[in-house]
């Protein structure tokens, strides 16, 4: 039986066993999810980033418990960064949401950024699709911790969690440009420490800044204190007021037709460029290439038409 | 394309508080280029078993400061073979007396380190002896 029957019929080590697969690049596994492909689509995708040490992951174990409490099943990916040096990682999220582990509607995967730049891994996506085909009814996404330009989780989930904390930077710094765009929700997180007033406020006064239509999602700031649960109520039903919104006037079926094309010209790029180059690395010609334009005997742009022209009919 | 990332667990089952040893392990580890998952302290066996199948590691690293290994080790193996993971490997270590290490091997533990090892010591003992699952 190929491991995505195995998926379908509720085998949790097949998918756990595929995202490995996913995540390693290995040849075969492109087919599992294809076979997968058809089951997916069902799952309510929320994505939670922000700064490192903001709570990302204390806020993921109490949504976790919010959605198991009303006896929805809840998959979470978790990504942490991978070692530019040694390739090597500590994945680490797990710690503050461990007490799930033994809940069989639950099912948590921990990612290694593994030189993917934006937030996610490369399988991110691949890995929400499985956890979507198991039958999980909502699917976190936990992004590594963010700076101001890893912004590719507006493109894997439905609604995106921006968690801020007290003090970072002045409200300068939230009008500048990047992650604090994205926001569909944007939480102040710790907000028992000083200044989370301040920080909520500056929040509020940039999200007010941009001009809206009437009916145009405007983004609530949420105070929180994650470790005690405090403000989560409030958190979850922001997170089910911009899903209702969402379904209403095909505005998902938009997100989903705009998420699907972002899928399909990553996909073209990576299959056009790895079938050229490897022929013309078949070829040898590769090293000869470069030397011309390094020795300026032939422009760069002037060398890949010549390979498109020749490879591409 | 396809070079496959070794996956370990390491794990604090029980009821001690003292994570240094476990913490300097899982970044030799990350230095060795292995993805460790780190699941912080006083852990239960099914939620070390429930977390290995999830992350589907190539082996399940314990640290034992509390005495308990003999119940706790054991423990972990045998629930693997209940959920039909006995094929992923226990090794660890902590303060355990040499005395209990060949009943802990009997149990199914592949090995142990005592204190006073050398993280190099035991990172070639992975390469040597846990490959990524097929």
């Amino acid at each position: 039986m190929s491991l995505a029957e195995k998926i379908l019929q509720g085998d949790i080590r097949a998918a756990a066993r595929l995202m490995r697969h996913v995540d390693d690049g290995m040849p075969g596994a492109v087919e599992e999810l294809k076979r997968l492909y058809p089951y997916t689509g069902k799952a309510y995708i929320v994505g939670v980033t922000g700064p490192p040490g903001a709570g990302k992951s204390t806020l993921t174990d109490k949504l976790i418990e919010a959605f198991r409490s009303k006896n929805l099943k809840v998959g979470v990916v978790a990504v942490d960064p991978t070692s530019p040096f040694s390739g090597g990682a500590i994945l680490g999220d797990r710690i503050r949401m461990n007490r799930h582990a033994t809940d069989p509607g639950v099912f948590i995967r921990s990612l290694g950024t593994r030189g993917h730049l934006g937030g996610l891994s490369n399988s991110a996506n691949d890995v929400v699709h499985i956890l979507d085909a198991m039958g999980m009814d909502v699917v976190i996404v936990e992004t590594v911790g963010v700076g101001q330009d890893e912004v590719e989780i507006v493109r894997t989930a439905h609604t995106t969690l921006v968690v801020m904390v007290p003090g970072l930077g002045d409200d300068i710094q939230a009008i500048k440009a990047g992650i604090l765009e994205i926001g569909d929700i944007f939480v102040v997180n710790k907000a028992d420490r000083p200044d989370a007033d301040r920080t909520a406020r500056d929040l509020s006064i940039m999200v007010d800044m941009k001009e809206r239509s009437a009916d145009e999602w405007c983004p609530p700031v949420v105070m929180t204190v994650a470790q005690k649960s405090d403000g989560l109520d409030a958190l979850v039903e922001q997170v089910e007021a911009h899903r209702t919104y969402l379904q209403a006037e095909e505005r998902l079926q938009r997100h989903e037709e705009e998420k699907s094309r972002q899928r399909f010209s990553e996909l073209l790029k990576e299959r056009l460029f790895a079938q050229v180059f490897s022929r013309i690395d078949a070829e040898d010609r590769v090293k000869d290439i470069v030397q011309a334009v390094a020795r300026r005997n032939i422009d760069p742009y002037t060398a890949v038409e010549e390979i498109l022209k020749s490879h591409l009919r | 394309m396809a070079e496959r990332t070794l996956r370990l667990l390491v794990a604090k089952p029980g009821l001690d508080g003292h994570d240094r040893g476990a913490k300097i392990v899982a970044r030799a580890f990350r230095d060795a280029g292995f993805e460790v998952i780190y699941t912080g302290l006083r852990q239960t066996p099914e939620q070390i078993v429930g977390t290995a199948i999830q992350e589907d590691v190539d082996a399940v690293t314990l640290s034992i400061l509390s005495g308990a290994h003999n119940t706790l080790f054991p423990r972990v193996v045998n629930l693997l073979r209940e959920k039909g993971a006995g094929d992923i490997p226990v090794f660890g270590g902590g303060i355990i007396p040499e005395d209990d290490i060949p009943g802990l091997k009997e149990a199914g533990v592949m090995e142990i380190f005592t204190p006073g090892t050398s993280t190099e010591v035991i990172v070639q003992w992975v390469k040597d002896n846990i490959k990524p699952q097929a």
